[in-house]
Formats: C-alpha cells, structure tokens, sequence
C-alpha cells in the first residue's frame, strides 16, 4: 500500500475546502417529460461523507435523479446546490468540474481506449497540458503525462488494476469495467460520486469487494457516495442515509432500520405483487 | 406577374425536389442509409424515357412507364448487390458503397450513351398558357409537375397509413427488430421501398428533363444532392417533410436567381439550409431524439 | 533482442510514428531521385505533387472523420480557401519577395489560417449538430464556398489588390493583372510547388496529427467519439474539443490546398467541389478510420488508379467504381468477414498441423 498516495495527494489532488454545509442538496426537484411527470419534490440532502442509497421499484424514476443531479437533463424545477453553489444553467462537462461524478447503469467507458487512458481522460482537467503542447509533445508536454500516469496508475493500484492498465477497456471482464468507470469517475477529483446500480451483474463476492471498495472511496477521498443499487443486502449494510423512491416520489427517508420498517416502503416493494395478482385474477 | 410567375416556376422545381426527396425520406427512414445513388437513378430514368421515344418512337406516356420499370428493377437490384451485404455494417461503409454505385451509374451512362449532351423533348404535349394578356405565361411543365408531385405525395400518405405493405414500412422504419420478430419480411420491405424510391426518381428525371432539356450523365448529381438537402431540410425520414422542403428549397431558389445573384443561387439555398438547422436541428418536421442515458 | 521483438515492444505512439514517418521517407527517397533522373514517366511525375496534398488532405480529414467521428462531406471548401489564399498572397506576393520557396511557405501558411479561422466561423454554430445533419451541412458550406468563389474577381495592379462579385471590367484596374477571374478561378499563377514542399507539408501534418492524437486534447477528443455523454461525465467540453479538431483538421486542408493551387498555372473553384470531398472521404474510409498509415497508402494508391486505369480508356472510372464497391463489401459484409475469417482459421491449423510434423519427426 505504500504506492497509495494518503488523502489529499500531493500530486494532483488539491486540498479541498470544506465547510460544514452538507455536500449535495436538492430542494423540490422535478422533471416532466412532455406532460408526464417522471420525478417531483425530490428534496434531498447528503451529507460531506455519506455512503447515501437510492431505492425504489423499476421505473420509479432513480436514474432519472441521477441525469438531473448531473444536468444530463435539465430539472423542471427545484434547484440542486453542490457544496453550497447551485448548478442551475450549468451542463455536465461544468457540473463534473463543480464536483459530481457519476457511474452509469449500462456501462459507458471509452472502450477502444487502453485503461490506463479511460482513467487519463478522467483526469483531463487536473493535467496540466494545453493545446500548443498537445501538437508538438513539448512546452511541458512530458511532465504532464509522466504526472498524469503517475496518478492514473495510483488509483487503478487502489482498485487493483494496475496490472491491466495496458489492457483495451472494451475487453475487460464485466466486473472489472464496472471498476473501471469507478476509477474513472474518482480522477475527475470529486466531492460526491454517483453510482448507479454498481453491483448489478455480480456475483456474491464480487458484491463483497464492492461494498469493501465502497467504504474505502469513502474513507480515502473523503467524499460522499450515493448509489442505486437493487442488491438489498448491499444497501442495507453500507448506506448510512436511505431515500426510497416510487412513481417519482420520495415515499421514505431515514437511516436502514427505519426503512426496512417502514410500512409504505414495503407496500411499494410487495404490495406491486398483489396488484398484478388482482389483476391476473380479474 | 414575374412574382406569380416565379412563384410557379419555384413551386413546379420545388415540386421535381419534391419528389426525389420523398425517394430519399423514404429510404432513409427505413433503412437508415444516405443512397446518394439516388440522383443518379434519375439521369437513367430520364435516359431511358429519352431512348424509348426518340429511338423506338414510343408514346411519351409509355415511354414514362417503360423507365418507370427500369428504374424499379435497377433500384431492387442496386439494393439487393451493393446495401444488403451491408445491413449490419457502419453507416459509413454504406454512405462509401452508395457514392461507388453512383460513380457506376454515371460512369456507365457514359459509356452507354457517351458525353455529349442530348436535348430531352418535352414529354408534356401542351402548349404554355397565356394570361393576362401574355403578361404571364405558364409552361405546362410545370403544371404537371405540380400535379404530378400532389398525386404521389397523397398517394404515398395513403399507401403507408392504410395499405398492409405501407404499415410493414413504418413498422420496419420504427424498429427493425421488433418487426422481423413480428414475422414482418424486413428484407422485401426494404426492397420494396427501394422499388417505390427509384420509381419517383424515374418520374422526377423525365419532369426534370422536360423543364430543363439537357441531358448528360452527371445531370442527376446537382437535383440529387438537392433533393437530398431537401430531405434534411423538411426533416429527414417524414414524407409531409420532404415535399415542404422540396417546395421551399425550389421556390428559395427561383427567387434566389430572379431577386438577388443568378450565380450565387446555390450559395443563397444552402444557406438557408444552414440556418433553418441551426435553429431546429433536426429539420423543419423532424422528430426530436434524445439519447437514453 | 531482435529487431522486431524491440518494435514491439515500443509504445503505440512510437510504433505509429515509425510506421509513417518511415514510410513517408522512404517514399520520398525512392521517388525523389526517380523524378529527377527522368527515370519516371510523365503522367506520374506530374502526379506527385497532387499525390502529397491528396495524403495532406485525407490525414487532416481522419481527424475529424476518424478520430472526432463526426462526418465531413466538405473538406474540399477547407482546402478550396486554401489554394484561393494562396494564389492570390503568391501573386501579390510576386514582385516583393525575391524567393519563391519563402512565397510559397507564406502561401502555405497563410491558407491554413484563413481556412483555420473559416473552419472556427462555420464550427461554432455547426458542431452543435451531429451525424447526418453536420454532415449535410458541411456538404452545405462547402458549395456556398465554391458557389461564392465562383463570382468572386480579384485583380492586382499598382495600387494594390482589387476585389468584386459582378465581373472582370468593374474591377477598375490600371493596368495590373487579375487573379482571380470569376468561374475561370486563379489564372496566371507562377508554378512554385515542388515535390520536395509536399514531403515537407506531409511530415509536418504527421507531426500534428499524430501528437494530437497522443495527448491530453486527442485523449479527450476520442472520448467524444467514443461515448460522448461519458465523456462529457467527467468534465470533458465537448464543443472545445470537436472545435479543436475540426480547426485543426481544416487548416491542414487550406495548406494543402495552398499547396496543391502553386502547382498549377490555372486552378477553378469547381476542382474543390462536392466529388473531390467525396473522394477525399473514400481515401479516408478506406485506408482505415483513425488510421493514419493506412490513410496514406490508400491514398496514394487510390490516387494512382486511375492513371494506371488508363489503358482501359473509358472504362477505368467504371472499374474503379466496382473495385470500391468490391472493397467495401469485402472489408465490411458480414458474410465476407464470415468467410475470411474462417480461411484463416484453416489456414492457421493447416500450419499449425505442418509445425506439428516437423515437431514429430524431430522428435
């Protein structure tokens, strides 16, 4: 562990001030989607290191929290504040730069890209290498990379990847994309990754290192986590902060034993079955 | 009256882009491909059309149907050989095969019916009308491409609502997939609008040629990549689109020519193009799509 | 270590470049003597100089077409301004400057700037838009410019430059001469390319296009093409980036059409129309999307065709319109891909059956 460069890296990663402030807020949150409401009154905190999970039934609208938190769509309405800024009129190049990263539910990595360079392009806005010294491999051009490498073999080693770094991203093995785009998202150096259902696909042991991994992002970058995740297990064990999500709306917020108790929460997930029973019946 | 009469010479072009957009539309809605052959299935249409009546002495009107035929077969095959090899290849691959089945199409006009440029007669038998004291005259060209354009354009909205092929197409163009496993032939529905496609080119040359008698092998390129701007222009993959466009791009510039530069009419037409995409950049009827994320 | 064991084990960025430099040198080296000696025919002798702004061209093409992967259908308006910039800076430039290697490296310079602020101007609002749409408009921009030059008359006399759209006779000259001459395009340009410029220009747009394409920019405008909502995900700006690669790519193709103009007496804005993009793009397609080596070897060999069709007479622009159909049905049906594929799995047990063999009867 000794390659592990501790919090905050003197390499790239600057020190980051943080305030008291909760990292991620969202205030009545809704989208539609040409006269269809697909989200509404999502309020939301998050918490500066908070392990934070987003829960619900299929189609409840969870991704779509996700695309509004990142301004892949632009809200309706409410407004999103990220460590105290709003990020209203921004887009997603802008959002990331404010500080939120995110994972995506069917994998996009950069996949005839080397690993080494999907975690490069990760890192692109703390590489120091303008345009002139892109052209001609001069003017700092060597520096930048070897720094860039440096800390791109740092955080693929904190996944245990560094020995596939030359590999071609499209040929990983499913489980080691889906850590891929992790390590991705964590070089653009941010203060909340999104992950969206990072377990889906995997097997009990992988799910393990995953919630391993999970807890370490947090405890080394010191960042919140928020994720959507359907492995029930997984959520219950590592999220500290709860939101379940039905039809768009926030039905519960607490901490896992409130929600596992929560009267509504199980309705949402099992009274679904004995509607498509009464329907069958019918 | 030259703005009436610029109007009608503007709506009888529009009219010819018309309905060699609605062959582009169509295709592209269905196949998802640019056929850039298309312009040049035109120039043989119009050759043969030529052939059938200077040489075999055929009546214009057979003559229409003869090249009507030709350019039906041509078309199925054109799709059969060089596009359907192709279906699961990149759009690319298919844009380069289309550009090397219209180097072939012009390349052995040329050689079938050499360089020298043939004066098309008219296929339209009657005379211009005078109005106004011959203050404005209309040709009957352009009448009956006018005409000629409104039939195949309710024609083709009829035959993709109701008729059992028409909704085959529109099931294909949605979702080609979805329609093979609804036991739907995608291969002949696209053959199929390949045929419809080359027949309206065929129709379009002998208009074209009829307004604008000169023939050579290369007479399709210019009305195919306008007709082709048309498309985009109207919306790419709607057929209400491609006769908008087509209409607008013809009377853009007529009065490019008449009102402002003779020579930069080209420049005038697209560059509304450009900026009717600017400002719905997906075409005047198009769908907007949004990427699932 | 052997050689080939050494190459290999090279990074990609130095693998490439001694693959094309290499390449490009030794092409230069064979021909450059060849030409000089006499020991060439006419016909090719003639043709290098275009060959080496065709190569220019269909390089800075695959960056936008291969390595951005936005569709381009009016790279020849890029190098259209080029060749016009260019012939009008050699021909003002004529009597002050006494050296014409000087004239035509201005040229050469000035065109890729003209043709690199034209392809920032037409970016901007365009690269918004994407696939068929920017396609069909950089189809479009390219026509609006060979439309404007068409009208466009340019003469020089005493008091400098004259410009107007109507005709030759408004330009109100003393004497003078004009450069520009409406459809008739530049006349009366003092030949000054050589072919050792174009090996120059050549090497130079390697240089360009292949550090770009391994940097921090290239990185990022590969991501674009790849996934551009994962890339715009981690703070990538998708417009500064296609902007770069586009500006990039059009100001190699005013140089080259800078170039390729000074080689002529007379050149027309309609040489740089819609086909001569197109057939840009084929070279492009089929040398490899994004692969720069293979981009050169096909132009320079797609370019020759024709020339060595000759024999056929009429018959060699329909012959090569079949080989590219044939080409690009081989490379990309997916029945022929089925079938290579399989012929060289035969291939690869019939030799390994044959290793086996002599590995037995060693034994």
């Amino acid at each position: 562990m000794d390659k592990m460069v501790p919090y905050p890296s003197g390499a790239i990663v600057p020190e980051r001030d943080v305030d008291k402030r909760p990292v991620l807020e969202t205030h009545h949150l809704g989208i539609d989607f040409g006269g269809l409401t697909a989200v509404d009154e999502f309020s939301l905190t998050v918490g500066k290191t908070e392990i934070a999970g987003l829960i619900g039934p299929n189609g409840a609208g969870k991704t779509t929290v996700f695309n509004l938190i990142t301004n892949v769509y632009q809200p309706t309405r409410g407004t999103i504040m990220l460590n105290g800024k709003s990020t209203a009129g921004k887009n997603t190049s802008q959002v990331n730069r404010m500080g939120i990263a995110r994972t995506f539910q069917n994998i996009r990595l950069f996949s005839n890209m080397s690993v080494l360079d999907n975690v490069k392009v990760g890192l692109h806005n703390s590489i120091k290498e303008g345009f002139f010294a892109s052209v001609t491999h001069l003017l700092g051009y060597k520096k930048a990379e070897k720094i860039a490498d440096a800390r791109a073999l740092e955080l693929l080693d904190f996944f245990s990847m560094a020995d596939l770094a030359e590999e071609t991203a499209g040929s990983l093995p499913y489980g080691a994309q889906r850590r891929l785009e992790i390590v991705r998202a964590l070089a653009t150096n941010p203060s909340i990754i999104l992950l969206d259902e990072p377990a889906a696909g995997m097997n009990p042991s992988e799910t393990a290192e995953l919630m391993e991994n999970i807890r370490r992002i947090r405890d080394t970058f010191n960042i919140a986590v928020m994720l959507i995740e359907h492995d029930m297990n997984l959520v219950m064990n590592i999220c500290e902060g709860i939101c379940v999500l039905d039809h768009g709306k926030i039905i519960a917020k607490g901490t896992p034993d409130e929600i596992k108790s929560n009267p509504k929460v199980i309705e949402a997930y099992l009274g679904k079955k004995k509607e498509k029973e009464a329907d069958g019946n019918a | 009256m030259t703005l009436i009469s610029n109007l009608i010479n503007g709506i009888s072009l529009g009219s010819v882009y018309a309905i060699i957009a609605l062959g582009y539309t169509m295709v592209y809605g269905i196949a998802k491909m640019l056929n850039f052959a298309q312009g040049d299935v035109i120039m043989v249409g119009a050759y043969i059309s030529y052939i059938c009546t200077t040489s075999l002495g055929v009546p214009a009107l057979i003559s229409i149907l003869i090249s009507m035929a030709v350019c039906t077969i041509l078309g199925i095959m054109i799709e059969g050989l060089a596009y359907r090899p192709l279906r699961k290849a990149s759009s690319l691959a298919v844009l380069i095969t289309a550009i090397g089945v219209s180097y072939f199409l012009q390349n052995a006009a040329l050689i079938i019916w050499g360089s020298t440029p043939r004066a098309f007669t008219s296929v339209v038998p009657f005379k211009s009308i005078s109005l106004f004291d011959g203050q404005l005259t209309i040709t009957p060209e352009s009448l009956v491409t006018i005409a000629a354009c409104v039939v195949i354009m309710v024609f083709l909205t009829l035959f993709t609502k109701k008729g059992k092929m028409g909704k085959a197409m529109r099931a294909v163009s949605e979702d080609k997939d979805a329609a093979l496993l609804m036991g739907i032939n995608t291969n002949r529905t696209i053959s199929m609008t390949f045929a419809i496609g080359s027949a309206l080119a065929a129709i379009a040359g002998v208009l074209l040629c009829s307004a604008y008698p000169v023939l050579i092998p290369t007479t399709g390129s210019m009305p195919g990549i306008k007709a082709f701007t048309a498309a985009v222009f109207g919306g790419i993959g709607s057929i209400p689109g491609a006769m908008i466009g087509g209409i607008l791009l013809g009377i853009i510039e007529i009065f490019g020519r008449a009102y402002i530069s003779t020579q930069l009419s080209d420049a005038i037409v697209f560059s509304v193009l450009i900026i009717v995409l600017l400002v719905k950049p997906t075409g005047l009827l198009g769908k907007k799509i949004t990427e699932k994320v | 270590m052997s050689i080939a064991s050494k190459y290999k084990g090279l990074s990609k960025y130095a693998r490439t470049n001694i693959k094309t430099y290499g390449l490009v040198i030794i092409l230069f080296a064979v021909l450059y003597p060849l030409s000089n000696a006499g020991l060439v025919s006419y016909s090719i002798t003639g043709q290098l100089v275009p060959i080496c702004t065709y190569i220019v061209m269909a390089i800075s093409l695959n960056l936008t077409v291969g390595i951005l992967g936005e569709l381009s259908l009016g790279h020849a308006g890029f190098m259209s301004i080029g060749a016009f910039t260019g012939a009008i800076l050699s021909a003002s430039l004529q009597d002050k400057v006494g050296s014409d290697p000087v004239i035509l490296l201005l040229a050469i310079i000035a065109g890729g700037i003209l043709a690199g602020i034209a392809g920032c101007l037409i970016g901007i609002p365009v690269l918004r838009l994407s696939g068929d749409y920017l396609a069909i408009v950089t189809l479009a921009f390219g026509e609006i410019i060979k439309n404007i030059i068409n009208c466009l008359y340019v003469g020089i006399d005493s008091k400098g430059l004259h410009i107007n759209m109507k005709d030759a006779a408004s330009l109100g000259m003393k004497g003078g001469r004009i450069i520009l001459n409406g459809p008739q395009g530049a006349v009366g340009i003092t030949k000054i390319a050589s072919f050792t410029a174009g090996f120059i220009l050549i090497l130079f747009t390697l240089f360009i296009v292949i550090n770009l394409i391994y940097s921090r920019s290239g990185r990022a405008i590969t991501a674009i093409r790849d996934n551009r909502i994962a890339a715009e995900s981690v703070g990538i700006s998708i417009t500064k980036y296609k902007l770069i690669a586009f500006i990039t790519s059009a100001a190699l193709a005013g140089m080259a059409g800078a170039l390729y103009a000074l080689n002529f007496s007379a050149v027309a804005a309609e040489k740089f129309n819609f086909n001569t993009s197109i057939l840009i793009l084929v070279f492009v397609v089929l040398g490899g999307m994004g692969n720069i080596f293979g981009t050169i070897i096909a132009t320079a060999l797609l370019y020759m065709l024709p020339e060595l069709l000759r024999d056929v007479g009429d018959f060699r622009m329909l012959i090569y319109a079949i080989l590219l159909i044939a080409v690009m049905l081989l490379t990309n049906s997916s029945k022929a891909k089925l079938i290579l594929e399989n012929a060289k799995l035969k291939l690869r047990s019939i030799f390994r059956k044959n290793n086996d063999g002599e590995v037995g009867s060693n034994g």
